[in-house]
Parts: C-alpha cells; structure tokens; sequence
C-alpha cells in the first residue's frame, strides 16, 4: 500500500490493507474488492464475514483422518457407507476435494499436511507420518494407496512411507503417473513419458 | 551493447519456491552464467508443458527471457532427468544434499564451469548407484576447491612442518591439519586417522575415474564423513538441512536390518 496516500475513511483503509495480505491479492486488487462490498448489499459483507469468522471457530483437524472438517471425527471416517479397508494418502485437504470430485474413490483418507523436503527441513516428523502409522496399527487396513503429488518431494514421501509401510504385510499403491487429458505428447517430459510407457495398458 | 531479450543455456535445477497460484520461482545452475534465478510461470498446473522439465535434480536446456527483476523461463527440454537418482529414496536423498551445498557455497551469477561439471559428474556418478559415500566425500573436496575453501592436508597449517604418520588434527577454523603440539593452542578440533588423512588427500588430488577405484570400511567412512560435515558446518555458518534428512534414512536403513536379522 502506499503510505503516503490519506485515506478517505479509516475502515476501508482497514479493509483494503487487511485484504492486501492475501496470498494473490495486490494492493490494486486489494481496493477493487474493498470497494466492491462497500457497495454491495449488506447481507453479501455479512456472509462474507461470517463464513470467514467460522472458518476459524469452528474448525479443527479430524482426530483420525487429520483432515479439515467442523465435527470430529470427519463425514467422511464416520460414515459407514465408506469402504474402512483403504487408505488413500494425500498431501493437503485441497487433495481431497480434487480426489473426491471424481466421485469414484470410496475408502477412507489421510492427510499428511505437507511432504518431505529435506532442503527446506521438512522430515519425517515434520508431517503425519506417525498418526497413519497408528492407524495401520489396527489391523483393518488392507490397502494404502500413495496420493502424494508427482514430483520429486512428493515422490521421496511416497519412497520413504512405502519403506514403513511393507513391511506390515499391508499392500501399499502409488497413483498412476503417466501423461495428463487434454495435452500433447510432444511436449511431455522424459521422467512422465518413462512411467507412461512402464504403466501402459491393455486397451 | 545491450544483452539480448531472450537467450538459452543449460542448466541444473538445484532448487524451486513456490510463487503465487501456479508459478515457481527456481535456482538454476548453468555452464556458463553461474547460478541464476528464474521464473517459471504456470509450472504447478497440471497442463503445463514445461513442468515435467524443471522439476529439481534435471539438467536441462532453458530458454529464458530477461525481466526487469528475474528472468522468465520461456520453454525448456531435458537433457538428462537423472531418473535412476529419482526413484531411490537414498540417492534422491544425496543428490539434494549435493545441490543444497551448490546453492549455499554459491553466489548469483558467477560464472564457475568446473564447479557445473562436478555438478552433472555427480549426479551422473549417483545414477550408478554404488560407492556413494565417495562420491559426496569427493564431490565435498573438490567443491571447496572451486569456491577457495580448499582444506590443507599436507602439512600443519601453524608450523609448516610435514604431519607424522600419526593421528593428528582437523581444525576446521585454520582450514587444514594441526599438528598434535600445534593442535593445543586451537579450540574445536577433530581427530584424523593416518588412513583417512591418506584418502582426504587422494580425493582432494586425483580426478574421479581414479578416485571411484577406492574402497572405504564402514568406519573410516563415518571418520571421514564427520570431519568434512563438521568443516563444512564451520564455513556454513549452519547446519546442512539436508544432512539431516540423510541420517533419518540411515537410521531407518540400520533398524530395519535389525528387524531382519
């Protein structure tokens, strides 16, 4: 923000600067949506504000899952239409919602908060890697698929649990990777094009 | 003569950020420029083409275009994806240990071709997978030797007099060995066994090809290992981050060997 600009009213001032913390809002952008809501109706600022407000309130991480949820355990460990066999490992909640908009995964998650990156510091006992631990303890866990993202830190997460995991008899999947819908073969990269081919299939 | 807009080089990715919604910010080590940062737009998206090319530990060939504050990576082609090195948890594990020691050692944009050749020679040696406690011990040497922290090992540092075939000292603030009269007058040094001082010294002078017919014990390995953490930590400032991580795996390794048995 520019420092040197009086501001017309101090709570818009507030609201731009506060909004301008954003991830992906600059100040220009920060102004454009602090202008709007003041002339939006009333009833849109108020939602806004309490949706905002029950993020933080409400919200905790699932006991068993880690993930996202407003009661505990998550919608998705309590329900009983769900498939309590499998394990699908991700790394955000973000994840989820990706993985559940397919509709066509039907077990159980966890969320690791993160992967293993030791140039950054992150090891081991930086994300959830104990909690799916214990919960393989149990026993009723036959399958844990490895959701982590494609690339090289999420590839040594994916390494490093499948090490923990094999050896408890469990049967331990990594997603498919190979060549994303909607691309062009001449432009895929030699790792991806080598996992297509190693992965290919029947038709 | 201005610099053109746009130019190509080669280069190693050796380190990334995340940068807004979908774009990355990385560390690029190259032939001739020295380590560069650059923006890579659009890299986070499953769709984009460049990705796959600009993921960590890739040598490639980049085009960028110059900006007011960072260069933006306009295509790229991978050269070599070290895929071996990729799928192994440990040599994954080493080879960050490698570029995290590039990228602290390093300034932006000086130009340092040998140090671009170690580099792709080690992670090209790490591909084969065996041996690779030599292979980070001589990379470590000859990396100091490029960026002017090259240890002296032939004689004391204090008094110039040739070091006995004995157990003397590393000290990592004169930069070299101490004598063991030498040694009392200094604080923090680590004992060096007569043969690890003979391997430190084979590696500091010998090219690879010669040094990769070397075999270390288990022992003599963690000696050598240890002293050159320890020099490293002093010039740093700081712990190796990735250091780190590579002691889990080794601890992991060690348990499950005592599982098995």
């Amino acid at each position: 923000m520019n420092q040197g600009l009086i501001p017309t009213t101090e709570s818009v001032y507030k609201l731009i600067q506060e909004l301008n913390k954003l991830p992906g809002i600059g100040p220009k952008s920060a102004q454009r949506l602090a202008y709007y809501l003041l002339r939006a109706p009333g009833e849109q600022a108020k939602l806004l504000a309490d949706a905002i407000i029950s993020i933080k309130q409400k919200t905790k991480l699932c006991s068993i899952c880690s993930n996202v949820t407003d009661s505990d355990p998550c919608s998705i460990c309590r329900s009983d239409q769900r498939d309590q066999t499998k394990i699908c490992v991700v790394e955000q909640p973000q994840d989820i919602l990706a993985l559940e908009h397919t509709r066509i995964y039907n077990g159980l998650y966890h969320v690791l908060h993160g992967a293993i990156s030791p140039t950054e510091g992150v090891g081991a006992d930086d994300i959830r890697i104990k909690e799916l631990m214990n919960r393989l303890q149990g026993g009723s866990i036959d399958e844990v698929i490895l959701a982590t993202n494609p690339n090289l830190e999420g590839e040594q997460t994916a390494l490093y649990l499948n090490k923990l995991i094999s050896p408890l008899g469990i049967r331990v999947t990594r997603l498919a990777r190979g060549l994303p819908f909607g691309t062009e073969l001449e432009y895929a990269d030699d790792v991806t094009l080598t996992r297509a081919i190693e992965g290919r299939q029947e038709f | 003569m201005s610099k053109p807009r746009n130019y190509q080089t080669e280069a190693i990715i050796i380190k990334k950020i995340k940068l807004g919604e979908a774009d990355r910010i990385l560390t690029l080590y190259t032939p001739h420029l020295g380590k560069i940062q650059a923006v890579a737009k659009g890299v986070r998206r499953p769709r984009s083409k460049m990705a796959g090319h600009l993921e960590l530990l890739t040598h490639s060939q980049v085009s960028l275009a110059r900006g007011r504050n960072l260069d933006t990576v306009t295509g790229s082609q991978t050269i070599n994806s070290f895929l071996p090195l990729k799928s192994d948890l440990q040599l994954t594990a080493y080879a960050l240990y490698a570029v995290e020691l590039i990228d602290q050692f390093t300034v932006d944009n000086v130009e340092n071709y040998p140090l671009f050749q170690l580099l792709r020679e080690t992670m090209h040696n790490l591909c084969q997978g065996n041996n690779n406690e030599l292979i980070l011990r001589y990379f470590e040497l000859h990396l100091l030797n490029q960026v002017g922290y090259r240890p002296q090992l032939q004689q004391c540092v204090s008094c110039h007099s040739p070091l006995e075939a004995i157990t003397n000292s590393f000290s990592p603030r004169a930069g070299g060995m101490l004598c063991p009269s030498c040694r009392q007058s200094q604080i923090l040094t680590y004992p060096l066994s007569v043969n690890g001082l003979k391997v430190l010294r084979f590696l500091q002078n010998s090219d690879y090809n010669t040094s990769s017919q070397l075999k270390m014990n288990p022992e003599l390995s963690q000696e050598l290992e240890g002293v050159m953490r320890n020099y490293l930590k002093y010039l740093l400032e700081r712990e190796v981050k990735s250091a780190v991580w590579l002691d889990t795996l080794r601890g992991q390794i060690k348990q499950t060997a005592l599982l098995q048995d």
